[in-house]
């Protein structure tokens, strides 16, 4: 934990000066006649961060915040397990709505999640992963009138479409 | 007299057989668009606005209002059972909401918000009937420079009163706000913070890319870890009696019913201010006040109701500056003045001249309208419980795919639902490492509209930055946000002036 402390300051640190670089791309001062330039605000705001991270780095230092002084590990097994699992499972859930649109994706992912993660009954899958991307559909696309993407799914959707408008 | 006589008139209308019906199919509708994470009372309204052709204006106007008020009872309900907000004006409620939910006590944090929202939307009607002209004069006074101390006030209350790590709190209220300036600057219309030249950051970074990353992803994976997998809800229990016990609890919880009505109603009156900083503002202050802050965060009862009174008092509110002077506080009060417009009506100053019995009649809707949200979500609440009680397996994946299509809806750009993902996973490493994410949804919240009131504050005072000491109204602002930011400082030295220190933990 306490090695993991200093890190993300650091890459932090890193991210704040990439801030403020990216800002100084326009104005960061006052502007006669204009008020402060577009860069002004998220430029000092990005020194802000900087400086919030020195002050972290210096309490490291000093090991005055509880992550410095911690000496559990940071993700043990467990934590790096879950964080591939299921941070996994929903990156897969966006990557597969490109190509089978969500309620494809939605379909498969409460598959491998109830099922394969959580180890409930066939039954009880089945009947979940089924009536959510429905009832989404009838609320988002008819209700709502919000079209989710459908990726290469979408000519099974048209009959629906002409049932429904 | 003749107000109140346009008033019951107004209330005798809304209480006709088809209106009722109205109502009450408004109000329950609402109240699911409003739980709907991504979804809030702007799209019920805009989305059903042309549904009220079908039927009499005035009936029109007693449904949108019906969705209105439902929507704004409902964003607490997505808060307080998944932790996610179902709108910006709900981010505060997820703050005492959740950890009381998780204490087994949803149907107490429900039942708060309910009567909250209804005591601020009744306190609010009160203070509209009575004082809506000089009020709207009031509200003109405020410039600029008086919304940025506001706004500056609003962070000052989490930085010197969070409890959380400060220079954790600092980098996460800055990040916040530099999050909300990515995108065209709305002052000189170039593009700003496009990384690598993704167009997808051209149109910024939508506050509810960054809520639902955290509040929905971030939370869900961090629940997981923490719990090590054996999460359970603890079961509510689902009795008449238990939620008539909620009830009567929720008394507990009048002070911070008090300052969200009250703080909630002014906000809202302000000119492009509204019903999210007045919520954020009203839960600060109710904290700032309480003998004992560090119970907040952690399911004080107060800490849902001052949000919740406070997010449907701004909403009345924001309706003043709109029908006195034509000025719409919020998108969905623009959305509801673009429907009047539509049935003849002319708003702006001469509305309440010339229009008084449409004027006082909508408020006297307001009134049943209320009234029958607070029913309608109390009537619902038992089936918000039994949704908490299903395993945890089968409800954090529906959680996941929950954030995933409701951050689409609100944005519709599949870039947003990437940058979700990677602000939920930064913000589970960052939470690891005790770095608070609430200030940072907040400042992207609020950023917004900070940034351009500080900037034509400045360019007003030719870059004086006294300029917020100097004015009547914004000094004061200010002096109280300064001394709250230094606040721990002054903790620190009145510690070490003591001779025996305490403890450390």
């Amino acid at each position: 934990m306490r090695r993991a402390e200093i890190i993300t300051a650091g890459l932090m640190a890193l991210l704040s000066i990439y801030l403020m670089f990216k800002s100084s791309e326009l104005e960061i001062g006052y502007v006669k006649g204009e008020g402060p330039g577009g860069g002004f605000w998220p430029f000092w705001l990005s020194a802000g961060m900087l400086i919030s991270t020195i002050w972290i780095a210096i309490n490291w230092y000093l090991r005055k915040s509880p992550p410095s002084q911690s000496t559990e590990k940071y993700l043990d097994s467990y934590g790096l397990r879950m964080l591939m699992l299921v941070g996994g499972g929903v990156t897969a859930l966006i990557a597969v709505s490109h190509i089978l649109g969500f309620y494809g994706a939605i379909l498969l992912f409460l598959i491998y999640y109830i099922r394969y993660l959580g180890r409930h009954s066939w039954p009880v899958t089945l009947s979940i992963a089924i009536t959510t991307p429905v009832v989404t559909f009838l609320f988002f696309d008819i209700a709502m009138r919000i079209v989710l993407p459908k990726g290469y799914l979408e000519p099974l959707f048209l009959p629906l479409y002409d049932f429904f408008f | 007299m003749e107000i109140l006589g346009h008033l019951s008139d107004g209330i005798f209308t809304a209480l006709e057989p088809l209106n009722i019906a109205l109502m009450l199919v408004g109000v329950a509708l609402g109240l699911f668009i409003g739980a709907m994470p991504g979804l809030g009372s702007v799209n019920g309204v805009a989305i059903l606005l042309p549904a009220t052709f079908l039927v009499p204006p005035t009936s029109a106007m007693i449904f949108l209002a019906a969705i209105y008020y439902g929507a704004m009872y409902g964003g607490a309900i997505s808060s307080i059972t998944l932790g996610i907000p179902g709108a910006s004006t709900a981010v505060a409620t997820t703050f005492d909401g959740r950890p009381m939910a998780l204490k087994g006590r949803a149907d107490l944090a429900l039942v708060t918000a309910a009567v909250a929202s209804f005591v601020g939307g009744t306190v609010a009607n009160v203070l509209f009937t009575a004082f809506a002209p000089p009020l709207a004069q009031v509200a003109l006074d405020f410039g600029d420079p008086e919304i940025f101390a506001l706004m500056l006030l609003a962070f000052a209350t989490f930085i010197g009163l969070g409890g959380d790590d400060i220079p954790k709190t600092l980098f996460s209220i800055c990040f916040g706000l530099v999050m909300a300036a990515v995108g065209l600057d709305i002052m000189t219309g170039e593009p700003r913070l496009v990384f690598g030249d993704i167009t997808g950051f051209m149109h910024g970074i939508n506050f509810l890319v960054l809520a639902i990353g955290v509040y929905g992803i971030g939370e869900m994976l961090w629940t997981i870890d923490s719990t090590r997998g054996e999460m359970t809800m603890t079961g509510a229990v689902l009795t008449v009696r238990g939620i008539l016990r909620a009830i009567k609890e929720t008394a507990k919880g009048w002070r911070g019913m008090t300052i969200g009505s009250f703080l909630g109603f002014f906000v809202g009156i302000l000119p492009a201010a509204g019903a999210t900083p007045g919520s954020l503002m009203s839960y600060g202050i109710t904290k700032m006040l309480d003998k004992h802050p560090e119970s907040y965060g952690k399911g004080n009862i107060n800490g849902i109701s001052a949000p919740e009174s406070a997010n449907n008092s701004a909403s009345t509110g924001a309706m003043l500056p709109m029908l006195t002077l034509g000025i719409p506080g919020s998108p969905t009060t623009a959305i509801l003045l673009g429907g009047m417009v539509i049935w003849g009506l002319q708003p702006g100053p001469l509305l309440f001249a010339n229009q008084t019995e449409f004027v006082w009649g909508l408020v006297g809707w307001f009134y049943i309208s209320n009234f029958f949200a607070l029913i309608v979500n109390l009537a619902f609440i038992p089936l918000f419980i039994w949704m908490l009680r299903m395993p945890f397996t089968v409800l954090a994946p529906m959680i996941f795919v929950l954030s995933i299509v409701g951050g689409f809806a609100a944005t519709q750009d599949m870039h947003d639902i990437w940058l979700m993902l990677l602000f939920g996973i930064g913000a589970y490493l960052l939470r690891k490492l005790d770095y608070p994410v609430a200030p940072a949804v907040l400042a992207i919240v609020l950023g917004p509209i900070a940034e351009p009131k500080l900037r034509q504050s400045l360019l007003f005072s030719s870059g004086d930055p006294m300029i917020f000491l100097e004015r009547p109204i914004a000094g004061p602002i200010t002096v109280i946000a300064i001394f709250l930011i230094l606040l721990p400082l002054f903790n620190l030295i009145w510690k070490k002036m003591k001779p025996k220190p305490a403890p450390s933990l």
